[in-house]
């Protein structure tokens, strides 16, 4: 890297408050043309508000940015694209019945006599993706293609646009590692064509494996900005969080009792009336963790839903503590000992416009003593909510608050706290640590363990991999809707799951089925 | 040196307020939360839209060459002017507090109530048909149970939607707009044929046990339409919010409507918090018909046409912000400009359809204001959650 040259991007003691909040407190930020910078930070240290100012969606109370040298004023994402900056959303922004190439060209169509040149879309894409190495088909509709293909499309899309910066918000969060492996090859080559990338993450290995300059920002401060090669994992997550992590969770040997879950042949259908889980026979026990290892897509969400009553299996059976719960309303499969920390947040595990008191009783609120005669007790659920988000941890001004006021980590503990405080004796994790940052994350595997420790039986399912490893006494892989290995804590590895997760069994070679896993860049 | 008359007027004013009766005491310590409740999740809104709505009408009114200084005097003097006045104003509010509340309950549970119109018209026959049928009841057997019986029918005709949407997934907004006109029709049928007074275009009249006392008969003031029915609205308003807030099925019928998708994980049968939304939703209805019988029309008349308390119970809705005090609020604004339309036709010789035209301005504002909050909070949200 050329250090004499004019840095692309130079933000110069940028501040920005938000009511009760100071987001970003005089930040510099210095990037260089051709190199990859992450913006590391815990949830809410101000990472995406900075680039949401790059970006032009907000504009600074304070302090000035340069692009290429020259002092700007960024009105609007409109003036953004026209500097040649390009935002890679962390939930995409995509229209899914259209096609890869209507997605792509949407906004500056290539257009013959008024109507949308579809050929000309395709050729687009077919360069675009040539020329990047990206590969997709522009044919496909975006609704039928995995997420780390909705993902090239969105980098495709901003570069069709003339970026020649590209801001990725948490782009490996919804990633299987295979597909974040190839998402960091992209970055590569996009970098060596002469692209700068900023891309904002609180994951500090991919920090270590994809960037060349790291910027840590904590409660909207710049604590420091290095090149990564000088730095070091630990050191990181302490600059990151403010004290030392402990990175690996302490645990001791299960000791398994009585089997509190048993499915058992279990078929489901996914919305599109096809099968997505296809005849899973699974125990979990009192005492131990079971992980459900896999790539999104297999099956993890149609099973997890058959088995708390969420959606209706087609076959086979669900026996929670001893009763057959299969297809049973959710109320009474909770009620015979159920707590499920659902895998989407927003949609499932919050109502976000309930304030924390509300979503603290959301399964309990009927009951004695939050209610009674169908007659609720403000008194009491306020002061079980004061006590919940104590105990839990959650930060908050108060328990008046919606739920959508807090930040994601919060939002997660808030959901914790509420399912597990309930203590029945199943616990269904999904997802459970899903966006969430370094802090958070240790915070809910203690809490996953110590569950376990008080004889509860806990199945985790995890896009994770990571996680899984640390958390699982027993892991199964599961593959297009069918367990297609079981491995004990002992003998699991990240190589072996991942071979099964990609649907290669054991001798069978490098040669499977390994189209949701990706191509090959 | 002004703490103590400070200290003394706190003191004299605790002592006034505890000569009231206790029962009175709590229901105006419900109502104060209630109102408090609403100023702070959003008056504002309302507010600005409300003079904004009123500038528009002022520019229409210049633009046409008369005062609009002259016509806000008429309007004021219609509605404030003495208790005759008031009380004619109150009896265009009755019956929207009632129909705003149906509309603003079933909103809450992410419903669109498009027939409290209906839902009003069945109250009104049936209301009717209970009082001129046993008119020799006993008047405490007869009144609750012509209310009762007004209330019944408009959630039995909103309940016929809520049951086809709960069950069948069909949306409420068609099937309430069909059951308006069946009960336009089948109302304006039955008054008209089968149950035709004799010299009347109306059926036979309720007796007059169980009619509503009207407010200038209670306060001895001139003959003035307003009755005491606008009590019963005052306490539909607070038992909708009791509803919403403090029961169980509340909490179920809002979760439902915010995040079905919650609500069902946390085990509420969403099914029936619609099914229940729309079954209140329609008795508030009724209820505001049954009281329209009973305190203003007596006989239940055919028909020209909608009588439109259900449609412009949307917009008092819209304009209290769903809240059952924001109600109270639109409600009696629109049951203003609705009583003073003659006035400022005569008074300010501008033409009744500029009151119209304010109207619709308000509920313009209302809802633009909606789109800049929908817009501000959509970036707000995004931080959230990409934070």
């Amino acid at each position: 890297m050329q250090a004499q040259e004019t840095p692309v991007i130079q933000m110069r003691r940028i501040t920005k408050s938000f009511p009760g909040v100071v987001a970003n407190d005089r930040i510099d930020l210095t990037v260089r043309r051709g190199e990859i910078h992450a913006l590391l930070g815990e949830n809410g240290a101000g990472k995406t508000t900075l680039m949401n100012i790059l970006y032009g969606l907000y504009q600074p109370d304070e302090g000035d940015i340069y692009i290429r040298g020259r002092k700007v004023v960024i009105q609007g994402p409109g003036a953004a694209i026209e500097l040649g900056i390009g935002m890679v959303h962390q939930h995409f922004m995509l229209v899914e019945p259209f096609t890869v190439a209507e997605n792509l060209v949407l906004g500056k169509e290539p257009v013959r006599r008024g109507i949308l040149d579809q050929k000309r879309a395709g050729e687009i894409v077919r360069e675009l993706s040539q020329r990047y190495g990206l590969a997709v088909d522009p044919r496909a509709k975006i609704e039928d293609i995995s997420v780390g293909m909705q993902q090239r499309v969105e980098i495709l899309k901003a570069l069709y646009r003339g970026a020649e910066i590209l801001i990725m918000d948490e782009p490996t969060s919804v990633l299987t590692p295979q597909e974040t492996t190839e998402l960091i090859e992209v970055m590569r080559m996009l970098v060596r064509d002469g692209k700068t990338i900023i891309f904002i993450t609180h994951k500090l290995k991919e920090v270590m494996e994809a960037s060349d300059v790291v910027t840590v920002i904590r409660r909207g401060r710049v604590i420091d900005s290095l090149p990564t090669k000088d730095t070091t994992i630990d050191r990181l997550a302490a600059l990151m969080v403010g004290r030392d992590v402990q990175m690996v969770v302490d645990k001791t040997e299960a000791r398994p009792g009585r089997t509190v879950l048993d499915v058992r042949d279990l078929w489901v259908r996914d919305y599109r009336k096809t099968d997505a889980v296809k005849g899973i026979s699974l125990q979990v026990r009192a005492g131990e963790i079971v992980g459900i290892a896999g790539v999104d897509g297999n099956g993890q969400k149609e099973l997890v839903e058959a088995i708390t009553g969420l959606s209706r299996a087609e076959k086979g059976s669900v026996i929670l503590n001893g009763e057959d719960v299969t297809n049973k309303p959710p109320r009474r499969v909770t009620e015979t000992g159920l707590a499920h920390i659902p895998q989407d947040r927003q949609k499932r595990g919050l109502v976000l416009d309930f304030d924390l008191r509300e979503n603290l009783v959301l399964q309990s609120y009927y009951r004695h003593p939050f209610a009674d005669k169908g007659i609720l007790k403000p008194k009491e659920i306020d002061s079980y909510a004061r006590r919940l988000i104590k105990a839990f941890d959650v930060r908050t001004p108060g328990p008046e608050i919606s739920a959508r006021s807090l930040s994601g980590g919060n939002q997660q503990k808030l959901i914790v706290a509420r399912e597990i405080d309930r203590d029945p004796d199943l616990l269904i994790a999904a997802q459970p640590t899903r966006g969430l940052d370094v802090g958070a994350i240790e915070f809910v595997h203690r809490r996953l363990i110590r569950y376990r420790d008080s004889g509860k039986a806990v199945l985790l399912v995890s896009l994770e991999l990571d996680e899984i490893l640390a958390l699982s006494d027993r892991i199964l892989v599961i593959y297009e809707g069918r367990i297609v290995g079981e491995l004990g804590a002992g003998e699991a590895d990240e190589q072996k799951i991942g071979l099964l997760m990609a649907g290669i069994r054991h001798g069978e070679g490098g040669g499977g089925d390994v189209q949701k896993a990706g191509q090959t860049a | 040196m002004f703490k103590k008359p400070a200290k003394q007027l706190k003191e004299s004013l605790l002592k006034l307020w505890e000569l009231i009766p206790r029962w009175l005491r709590n229901i105006l310590s419900a109502a104060v939360r209630i109102v408090l409740d609403f100023w702070r999740e959003n008056l504002k809104v309302p507010v600005i839209a409300i003079i904004f709505g009123f500038l528009v009408g002022a520019l229409v009114i210049l633009a046409i060459g008369k005062n609009p200084l002259l016509a806000y005097m008429a309007i004021y003097k219609s509605v404030f002017s003495g208790m005759r006045n008031f009380s004619e104003t109150i009896a265009y509010v009755t019956p929207l507090i009632f129909t705003g509340l149906a509309v603003a309950f079933a909103f809450r549970c992410g419903l669109f109530n498009i027939g409290a119109e209906g839902q009003v018209i069945v109250g009104m026959f049936v209301t009717g048909y209970i009082g001129f049928t046993w008119p020799h009841l006993p008047p405490v057997i007869l009144l609750p149970l012509a209310v009762l019986g007004g209330a019944l029918a408009g959630a039995i005709w909103s309940g016929i939607p809520g049951l086809l949407k709960a069950r069948l997934g069909v949306h409420e907004v068609i099937n309430t707009i069909m059951m308006n006109h069946i009960a336009f029709y089948l109302v304006n049928w039955l008054v008209s044929d089968p149950f035709k007074a004799p010299n009347y275009q109306a059926t036979a009249p309720v007796p007059e046990s169980i009619r509503l006392t009207k407010l200038s008969d209670l306060f001895s003031f001139e003959p003035a339409s307003g009755h005491t029915g606008i009590f019963v609205a005052l306490a539909a308003a607070v038992i909708c919010y009791f509803i919403l807030w403090r029961t169980t099925l509340g909490f179920e019928i809002r979760a439902t409507g915010f995040n079905a998708g919650a609500s069902k994980y946390a085990g509420v049968n969403t099914s029936r918090s619609l099914f229940m939304a729309m079954v209140i939703s329609g008795a508030f209805a009724g209820l505001g018909g049954a009281l329209q019988t009973l305190g203003v029309r007596y006989r239940v008349w055919e028909m020209a046409a909608f009588p439109e308390f259900g449609f412009n119970g949307i917009a008092v809705a819209l304009i209290g912000k769903n809240h059952p005090a924001g109600v109270v609020l639109g409600a009696f604004l629109f049951g203003a400009l609705m009583r003073s339309d003659a006035a400022i036709q005569m008074q300010a010789d501008v033409p009744r359809q500029v009151v119209a035209i304010i109207q619709a301005a308000v509920i313009f504002f209302v809802a633009a204001d909606e789109i800049v909050r929908w817009l501000v909070a959509k970036r707000k949200r995004e931080v959230v959650v990409h934070d």
